[in-house]
This record gives structure tokens, sequence and C-alpha cells, in this order.
């Protein structure tokens, strides 16, 4: 809107501060994951090797970075999934009136305000109270989607606000059932949007830790292992961890946007 | 509205009686709404009923004894740690608030009103957004090669000459705590202030304009006026996030400093689940006390 003054450069450049900012430290330990064997967690860098990377890999690593990655990875893929199915069907009901929506809503955006170490003491305490071993598939799953269902939630919510209403009355004026209706017409046309849920559902799993704390039970998620080693490992391959879980979430979050711009384009070109 | 055009649609509705029909389509929302309800209810409600219900038990040699007692909330309350915490979190939740709102508004007003094509525009609200999918514990760790004895903020320090001997109040201090939670909680700041600025209509800046209104003044009267709603939801993120954190206050203070969450957690590394229950129910009155009063100040209902 604005013609380039210096305000809008002054603008620029507090932007470009702040994506250093953010981006900065991660390069950093990027940088620091590729020091040589006596190299330590601060410059200067001494020699350059894969050091740190191959000592994650060898068994007598510190902590079980194996097994808590297979963990993460398997109740990331479940969270994902219940996520993508829950916010949908929740979504498509909130498009009508149905009594109890606003208590649900309400109980929704709760899940984002209620502090997370409630959520995992409260988790915690039910499974202790009711005799039953708090376990990652159960009460961390539960812990997760308490966080993943809001974002997946409010993000069908958006979607169907801008849906338009016209396309589906067409299909139904045609003579297409409603199974039909939503099969041929809404699905393709908020497929992208459910890719942005599953995209949520799985990152905000994988990374997530203070829900998870005290629902985990005896097996750690990856956070938690990571969190375990910052307090006993002082050697590079911490960074050497942090930048492989890191390039894992950035590389899912390319490969998101990758296929959601193929899906418009060979929408638009179906269109066109 | 769709239930009736539904339930009007002449072909294709020839197997199904009309009434049988109507009959599904209203149980069909309650049907979808169902997963929701369970998820929700089963690990949100009843977890939070349980706190409630442990904060007026007793423990005796770890075991929880249900009875209803007010000890856990008296030594809480009475406890002169306990009000001292919740002043360092508040103070902590009050810098970091007003250090994302500064930054996250000045980030969403360049990037809505001073970057003209739409497609670059989305490009840089991805950049900001998305290490929001990254770990909080790894960008946590990120800051030790800058802020460490040894790191670059203190070399360039000593090497331009501020310093002669490294800062030792850079990592494991408060500054670092506000630091990391900056660097973690402003992207929740941008992101709706953000969406709010985009659907402020172009013509009231310009009208304001014509009008003879200078930067500072639209800005003033008409920019940040408008985008309340925004702020208001960055503030109920921001403020609940940092009052009820414990691993940033954990890690960036080296356990120096206090915080609510962190005082739960010893509590309950200590297995006195009672007096961690009544901590909680604290916290959660002290926090959605903090969200009644935001939102008594701003209607963010048009957002949603």
């Amino acid at each position: 809107m604005e013609k380039s003054g210096p305000r809008h450069w002054a603008l620029a450049a507090f932007f470009a501060l702040f994506v250093l900012f953010l981006y900065g430290p991660t390069v950093t330990i990027v940088i620091l994951s590729f020091q040589g064997p006596d190299g330590g967690l601060t410059f200067p860098m001494r020699g350059f090797s894969l050091h740190w990377f191959a000592n994650l890999f060898q068994p007598q690593m510190v902590g079980d970075f194996g097994g808590s990655f297979e963990r993460s990875l398997a109740l990331a893929m479940i969270v994902m999934g219940l996520t993508v199915l829950i916010s949908l069907g929740a979504g498509l009901a909130f498009r009508r009136r149905f009594f109890g929506a606003t208590a649900l809503f309400y109980l929704t955006i709760a899940g984002l305000i209620v502090p997370s170490i409630l959520i995992s003491l409260g988790i915690g305490l039910m499974f202790n109270v009711a005799g039953i071993p708090p376990n990652w598939w159960s009460s961390a799953l539960g812990a997760h989607l308490t966080w993943t269902l809001p974002f997946g939630v409010l993000i069908m919510f958006a979607v169907f606000n801008r849906f338009d209403h016209s396309l589906e009355e067409a299909a139904q004026d045609l003579g297409a059932s409603p199974w039909q209706v939503f099969r041929h017409v809404v699905l393709p046309l908020i497929a992208p949007s459910l890719v942005g849920v599953a995209l949520f559902g799985f990152s905000l799993s994988y990374d997530e830790f203070s829900r998870t704390i005290m629902a985990a039970g005896s097996d750690n998620t990856l956070p938690l292992e990571i969190f375990a080693m910052t307090t006993n490992v002082t050697t590079p391959v911490l960074y050497a961890l942090g930048s492989l879980t890191t390039a894992f979430s950035l590389g899912l979050v390319v490969l998101v946007l990758v296929l959601v711009l193929g899906m418009r384009r060979r929408r638009r070109a179906a269109a066109g | 509205m769709s239930t009736t055009t539904i339930a009007a649609a002449p072909v294709g509705a020839a197997d199904m009686p009309g009434a049988r029909r109507r009959r599904w389509a209203s149980a069909l929302p309650y049907l979808q709404a169902l997963p929701l309800w369970l998820v929700l209810g089963v690990f949100l409600l009843i977890p939070i009923a349980t706190i409630v219900a442990v904060s007026f038990w007793d423990d005796q040699e770890y075991a929880l004894v249900p009875t209803f007692i007010l000890d856990n909330y008296r030594d809480a309350l009475g406890s002169h740690v306990t009000w001292s915490t919740y002043v360092s979190t508040l103070r902590y939740a009050a810098i970091v608030w007003a250090a994302t709102l500064g930054i996250g508004f000045t980030v969403a007003y360049f990037l809505s009103f001073h970057v003209r094509s739409t497609l670059w525009q989305m490009v840089l609200f991805q950049l900001c957004a998305i290490p929001f999918l990254t770990s909080n514990v790894i960008r946590m760790i990120s800051w030790i090669p800058f802020l460490g004895r040894n790191g670059l903020l203190n070399r360039s320090l000593m090497a331009v000459g501020i310093t002669d001997h490294p800062l030792e109040f850079l990592l494991f201090s408060p500054f670092a705590v506000v630091l990391a939670f900056v660097h973690l909680y402003t992207l929740f700041m941008v992101v709706p202030i953000f969406n709010t600025m985009m659907r402020i209509d172009r013509a009231l800046v310009e009208a304001a304009r014509d009008a003879g209104a200078g930067p500072v003044a639209v800005l003033r009267h008409v920019i940040v006026p408008l985008s309340l709603p925004g702020i208001a939801i960055g503030t109920i993120f921001v403020v609940t996030l940092v009052m009820g954190d414990f691993v940033t206050v954990q890690m960036m203070s080296g356990g120096q400093s206090a915080s609510v969450g962190l005082m739960m957690k010893n509590q309950i590394s200590l297995l006195q689940y009672p007096s961690a229950a009544a901590q909680a129910v604290v916290l959660l009155i002290t926090v959605l006390l903090m969200v009644w009063a935001i939102l008594r100040v701003v209607d963010i209902r048009k957002e949603l």
C-alpha cells in the first residue's frame, strides 16, 4: 500500500531481524552439530565432521533415542489420523445448529487455554485413581488430542465459514445424494485444508512436551528423551539430535506445502 | 438451512421416506460431533474434575486418601512461597506480553500493509509460522551457543570491547527465560493480529489518509482499534502459555527462577499430588480470570 519510504525500509529491516531471531539459533546448532570430535557446545568449530551424527546411532548412546523416536512417530501418526477425522466430523456438525454446540465450542477452546501442566497432571491423576498404568498410546494420546483438536476444529471452522454453499446446492439440484455431495463436492474442495490439519496434528504431537511429561508412563517420547538429555549430555550429540529432528519437521512442512500447491494446480487445471 | 434443502431434494431421495430422512439428517450433527465430545470429555473434563477432587484429598505415605480437607488450599494460599512465585510468574507474563505484542504487532503490520504482493505476503507469513511446527525444547537448546559463557554474544561483546570478561547473566537467568519465551511465543501474536489486519477494509485507511491523517494517526485511530480482536486472541495465548509454563523457566533459568508451573512440577515429582492439585486449581482460576478480563475489554466474537 505504502510506497517505499524510510518507514517502509525500517519495517522491512525489523522484519528481517525478526526472521533472523527466529531461525538464527537453529541454524547455529545445525552448524555446531558438525563439530569435530574434540569440539564443544559453543564456537569455535574444532574441525568439521559427522562424528556426532555417527555417535547418535551407536548402540551405547545415552538414553533410548531409537525407541523414543519410534514411539513418537507412531503416536504422531495416530494423533494425525484421529485429529483429521474428529475435526472434520466436528467441522461438518458445526455447520448446522445442534443442541450443545456452544458448550462443545467452548470446551474445544478450553483445550487451548487450560495450561498444559494441568492437562498433564489431570490425566496422570485420572489414570492413577483409576488404577490404570499410563502409556504413550493411551494417556499421552489423549493429552496430545486436547492440544491438536482445537487447532483442527478452528481450521475447519475457518474453512467452512468461507465455503460456498451454492456448489452443494447445485449438486443437490442435480440429484446428488448427501453422501455424493460430500464425497464429490465438499471433500475435494476442503482436501488441502485437511492436509493442513494433518500436518498440525502430526507436528504438534511429534514435538509435544509439557502435556506428555506426566502422561507418558514409563516409555519416553522423543521430546521427553531430548529434555532428559539436556541435563546430562554436554556434547554436540545433543545438537546432532536437534538438527535431525528439526530437519524431519521442516521436511514434512515442505512436503505438505508441495502437496497442497500440487492439489491447487491440478484443480485449477481441471477447472480451466 | 441445509437440513431443509437436503430433505427437499426430490431425486435420489425416492428410496427413503421423507420423515425417516429428516430424522437421520437432524441426528447427523450429533453423530459427527460425538467423537470430539468423547475425547474432550475423557481427556479434558474428567481430568480437571479429578484435579478438583484430589485437591481436597489427603496423602499419607505417598498414597492418595479420598476425603474432604481444606489443608491443601490452606497450605497453598497461606504460604509466602506461593505468593512470591505468583508475583514472579506474573512479572514474566507482563514482560513477555509487552515484548511479544510490540514485535508481533510490528511484524503483522509490515506483512499486511507493507508487503504488496499476496504471494510474498503468504510466503513471509509462513516463514514466521513454520517454527511453531518444530520442537520447543530444541529451540530452547539452540540458545546455548549464543548465550553461554563462551557463547557468540559474550565473544562479540568482548571483541568490541564493551566488556572484558564474559557476562554470566546471559544463560541461566531471568533474561534468558524472557528471551526464550519471546522466541517461542511471538508467533502466537503475529498470527491472530495478521489475520485481523488482513480483514481491515483498505478503503478505511484510504479515507483516513484522504481526510488528512498522517501515518501515525492512521495507525492510532484506524489500524490499532480494528486490530484489537487479534491482539486480544494473541494476548490470551501468550498470557496463558507463560502462566502455566514450567519447562522454559526450568531450562533457561537453570533452576534459579521460580514459576507457578515449576512449583507444581516440583510437588508432583515429590508425589505431593493433593498439594499440586490445589495449586493447579488456583492456577486455573487465575488464568480463567485473566481470560475473562481480556474478553471484558475486547469483543472477539467477530473473529470466530
